[in-house]
């Protein structure tokens, strides 16, 4: 479903501030894939979703998404195959509109925008039953300003509005991080509800270890750029904090000095 | 006091023209969050493109049409300035608004000024209309505050008709969270030139209207337009802000903030008896206290804390 070829991105190029944010990443996800994605700061986690988003256009390499190589597709045009949630809450959501309104526009990610109604009626009664899904009550809401929202609402809501229009590819980008912990593990909840639903090909990055291997089928860890571990099926199933913190420092040569990695 | 309650039905009119051009304003600076100064240009064109074409001999309702596409190049141009060369968006319009001035003295043959004299072509409004409806000699549908009165429903109507379609909706998108506009696959750089052509198309419109009305389009018509958009976009929102929630009625407080602007800017200037020099000095103080209303209310009321910087007081949703 996605392929990513040996590709590098550098920042800031040819000045004292040059930063190699990914130095060769290979990266292979068959569909229905759901692949959590750690490391420490810098290593290139977030670096290489937005590469795939295409926020970020890479130096070298190849991204192809269900056979369509991306590589030089701008960012709207690869959202047609792509659903994100971002680690800020406010990024996902237009604060300004209506809930029904974010989600009109998430279920026309990809197509033609002309002078078709931005909102049918048939769409709101659907949404109203998509909404209750994630058990906020929003259903209730749907002409609500999205900018009333908790935090978390609004990550269920952008976690609804990415899958709304199903996505050849899910990224998730720390989407829980921002949120208090019983929050973080109810759109944690949610997520790993809504993608074995819809068998979605899943990218996550997280900072807790904990929720990285209890998370999907295969946990890929990165640093400085490249991903060291890659573990997958029962040997994942079977992994525990410590030996991930062993794999860790083994592969990286240094310790875990990051409280965020090892608070779990 | 006489001479401001018998001008008052002039001071309306004109308020309800320059209403049109702030709600070109409104679509900038509310919907897609830019400041664009293209407008105290375009406005001028607008003017220009009309009363050159109704001296030649065209047909007025030609004239405003191609007054409006006109406008609607000029902020094309602002448009492609931002987003193709990256020229900050302030800056384009600035740009655009100094290449203007020397277009709009092209489009009236190098002259100041363009005279339209409402005895010799059939015009949509003019001052002259006002006195003769009253007096008889026209028939009532031809009274300038009922016709601008219709321009300006009209044109909310097809805005709020527009701003509720898919492309609308992905405009409104783009001005609120570009980021979340360009995951949905919203092309944030074509509805920014988009939202800047309509804009423009309409600030020039109201230019052409303008033009009839005076009898006459003239270089420095445009100058401090964005001002009086802004006022108006600030005071309907300021008065109106808690009753007006739907998307078209913000659209009429923007049209009568533009006419309370400009009704109170005549009694200033009748009943303190001031040079009519000075009237840019007066707009520009009545429109600071307009700005700075929101960012002071919050001050008062919340104490400490202050988060609404001035004249920010953001409004995108339509309907309720």
């Amino acid at each position: 479903m996605l392929k990513v070829n040996n590709i590098v991105k550098v920042f800031n190029p040819h000045t004292v501030n040059e930063k190699i944010a990914l130095n060769g990443v290979d990266l292979e996800l068959k569909s229905g894939d759901f692949v959590t994605v750690i490391g420490g700061n810098g290593a290139g986690k977030s670096t290489l979703l937005n590469c795939v988003a295409g926020v970020h256009h890479v130096e070298q390499g190849s991204i192809v998404i269900d056979g369509t190589d991306v590589t030089k597709l701008p960012e709207h045009k690869r959202a047609k195959f792509i659903g994100r949630v971002f680690q800020d809450p406010m990024m996902g959501t237009a604060a300004t509109m209506q809930i029904e309104e974010n989600l009109a526009l998430a279920a026309r990610r990809g197509k033609m925008r002309l002078l078709g109604p931005g909102i049918t009626k048939k769409e709101r009664e659907s949404y109203r039953e998509q909404l209750k899904i994630l058990d906020l009550g929003l259903e209730n809401r749907m002409t609500a300003k999205v900018g009333l929202l908790s935090g978390g609402q609004r990550q269920a809501l952008t976690l609804l509005m990415a899958t709304l229009q199903q996505p050849k590819l899910l990224l998730l980008d720390e989407h829980t991080a921002a949120l208090d912990p019983k929050t973080a593990a109810k759109v944690l909840e949610t997520t790993e509800k809504i993608v074995s639903k819809n068998n979605l090909t899943t990218l996550m990055i997280t900072h807790n270890m904990r929720d990285a291997i209890a998370y999907g089928n295969r946990l890929i860890m990165m640093h400085e750029g490249r991903i060291v571990v890659d573990v997958r099926g029962e040997e994942k199933k079977n992994l525990t904090v410590e030996q991930l913190m062993g794999l860790f420092s083994k592969t990286s040569g240094t310790e875990i000095a990051n409280d965020k990695l090892l608070l779990s | 006091m006489t001479s401001f309650l018998n001008a008052l039905p002039s001071a309306v009119a004109q308020g309800l023209i320059w209403g049109i051009m702030a709600i070109g304003v409104y679509i900038t600076y509310r919907l897609l969050d830019v400041s664009d100064l293209t407008v105290d240009g375009s406005f001028c064109t607008g003017g220009a493109v009309c009363a050159v074409m109704i001296v030649a001999g065209y047909n007025v309702w030609l004239s405003m049409a191609v007054a409006f596409v006109v406008g609607m190049a000029t902020g094309l141009v602002t448009g492609l300035l931002n987003t193709k060369l990256g020229i900050p968006p302030i800056l384009a319009g600035i740009l655009t608004q100094l290449g203007l001035w020397s277009v709009n003295l092209a489009i009236m043959d190098m002259k100041a000024n363009q005279p339209l004299n409402v005895n010799n072509y059939k015009l949509i409004v003019s001052l002259r209309y006002l006195q003769d409806v009253v007096k008889g000699d026209r028939p009532f549908y031809m009274y300038p505050l009922l016709t601008v009165g219709l321009f300006t429903v009209g044109i909310i109507l097809v805005l709020y008709w527009f701003f509720g379609t898919e492309l609308g909706a992905s405009l409104r998108a783009t001005g609120a969270n570009s980021n979340m506009a360009r995951a949905q696959g919203i092309n944030t750089n074509v509805n920014k030139v988009l939202g800047l052509m309509i804009s423009n198309g309409l600030v020039a419109l109201s230019g052409a209207l303008l033009a009839q009305y005076q009898s006459f389009a003239d270089i420095n018509m445009g100058r401090g337009a964005i001002v009086i958009g802004l006022a108006a976009v600030i005071i309907g929102e300021v008065l109106f802000g808690k009753l007006f929630r739907n998307f078209g009625l913000k659209l009429l407080a923007v049209s009568i903030g533009a006419v309370i602007y400009y009704v109170v800017i005549q009694a200033v200037i009748s009943m303190l008896d001031i040079n009519s020099n000075y009237m840019k000095l007066i707009s520009a103080v009545i429109v600071a206290i307009f700005l700075a209303v929101p960012h002071l209310r919050s001050k008062i009321f919340s104490g400490k804390g202050v988060n609404v910087k001035a004249g920010k007081e953001k409004n995108n949703v339509k309907g309720q």
